[in-house]
């Protein structure tokens, strides 16, 4: 049987796991390769590493930072922030991801979809999608807007239509943040991610809100997520992937246990 | 241990020399050079992607390399769409021949009840019989799937003799049972990704690696 999947995410600046709400007042959170190892071995299902700040001179360091946390991880890792092009992609696999996470760069080229697709295979692309609701919209939930550069410039696309032409073009997976919910650790914003998860034939990924168990257990059902990932709760030692598990397998959500 | 893995250019092949380095084996690769599979004391055909891409495995010779080193009884192991390639063909690309080992062809998950491909961590039930591939775990693992093909349930062998025998080492369901490892004398093959699976999957490749042939 098919479980649910549990992924941790660390976002990275300059070689070093951060926090911050909205990307503001980051703090320290370690190291990327011991976080990444800890949160594998805790029973994380799978490890997301977001480069935020993606600028070109960082891209030495986090091809460093990938290829030091993927030496001893032996679950799905995916690699994002900043991949511009299928040679900046084919670094990071050849530094150790299994999975790309492309976001701006595909909205502004969908083909790069399908280019990074035919070298290393469609279970290797993952789109990612930042949206926020359109109040003013006839549907705010499917015609949720995308955002690219990090949620600040609208991308003039709405969200269902734009994931599914990411399927079409060749996408393995969808990471859609609501960005209504992150950083609230409020709830998974479930409509949206049932709106996205049910137009399209592929995984989708819920991130933004996580704060409680009862969010993973509704964001599995209401929302039709495949896989939900959290990054703070899992910071600090807040909550680990297992604890969070064993509560998900007495509300009867089915998780890879033990772990 | 020297352990030869086939590069058909189908994706990315460092997780699986990553695996088998932390298991203390030596991967060579070779995406044509025939005497890396000559001499070869275990062959690795790793593989995500598309079965069309196995083409490149006739036309460099290798095919034909493998057949010899499995019958000269090299220990050999097929993941993914190298496990499906043992199968006559598959769905996928109806005109490319598989190697051919076990009878039968791959097939598409049907489609309507659930997405297709089939992503994520699954149980899988291993065979009562108590595959190599298996010694050590629990009659039910999670391991990590990412396919819309599989290799079908009770997929079987014809012995020299004639005889059927099937040849399943585990299985799992999804929309339908299939098959997630087959093993049978010196060639094995998971569907999943044991470079992906965590200490289960580890186990799975150790026990690849470790095998020493048929015990009396």
């Amino acid at each position: 049987m098919l479980t649910r999947r549990i992924i941790a995410c660390l976002d990275v600046h300059g070689g070093r796991v951060v926090k911050g709400v909205q990307f503001v007042d980051l703090v320290d959170a370690g190291d990327p390769a011991a976080l990444a190892a800890r949160h594998a071995r805790e029973g994380a299902d799978e490890i997301v590493l977001l480069d935020i700040t993606a600028t070109h001179e960082g891209r030495q360091t986090l091809l460093d930072t990938v290829r030091r946390t993927a030496r001893e991880l032996f679950v799905p890792f995916t690699v994002g922030g900043g991949i511009k092009s299928a040679e900046e992609a084919a670094q990071v696999f050849e530094a150790g991801a299994d999975k790309i996470s492309v976001n701006s760069a595909a909205l502004k080229d969908p083909s790069l979809i399908s280019e990074i697709g035919k070298s290393f295979g469609a279970q290797a692309v993952v789109v990612a999608i930042d949206a926020r609701r359109d109040p003013e919209a006839k549907d705010p939930v499917r015609d949720a807007q995308v955002f690219v550069q990090g949620g600040r410039k609208p991308a003039g696309r709405r969200v269902v239509e734009w994931a599914r032409e990411a399927e079409e073009r060749g996408a393995g997976e969808i990471l859609l943040t609501s960005m209504d919910s992150d950083g609230t650790r409020a709830g998974f914003d479930c409509e949206l991610t049932a709106a996205v998860s049910g137009a399209v034939n592929i995984p989708v990924i819920a991130s933004g809100g996580a704060g409680t168990v009862a969010h993973f257990a509704d964001v599995f059902g209401r929302g039709k997520a495949d896989a939900a990932l959290a990054a703070s709760i899992f910071h600090f030692g807040v909550s680990s992937a297992r604890l969070l598990k064993e509560e998900l397998v007495a509300a009867g959500v089915p998780v890879r246990l033990p772990c | 241990m020297r352990v030869t893995v086939i590069d058909y250019k189908a994706g990315n092949l460092t997780s699986v020399l990553k695996a088998l380095r932390h298991l203390g084996a030596e991967p060579v690769v070779t995406d044509s050079d025939l005497s890396l599979i000559e001499r070869a004391e275990r062959i690795v055909l790793p593989g995500v992607g598309h079965f069309a891409a196995t083409e490149r495995l006739d036309r460099t010779g290798m095919t034909g390399a493998i057949r010899e080193a499995v019958k000269r009884g090299v220990p050999f192991l097929g993941i993914c769409v190298g496990m499906q390639w043992l199968l006559e063909g598959s769905e996928e690309a109806p005109k490319q021949p598989g190697l051919g080992h076990f009878i039968g062809r791959c097939k598409r998950f049907p489609s309507g009840r659930e997405k297709v491909p089939h992503v994520g961590w699954s149980s899988i039930e291993t065979n009562i019989v108590g595959p190599t591939l298996f010694r050590g775990l629990k009659r039910i693992e999670y391991v990590y799937f990412t396919h819309s093909f599989y290799v079908p349930y009770a997929t079987m062998i014809r012995e020299a003799d004639g005889d059927l025998q099937v040849v399943d080492a585990a299985q799992a369901e999804y929309i339908v049972p299939f098959a997630a490892a087959v093993e049978w004398g010196n060639v094995f093959g998971v569907q999943f990704h044991p470079e992906k699976s965590g200490d289960a999957g580890l186990a799975v490749l150790r026990n690849f690696l470790t095998w020493e042939g048929p015990q009396c």
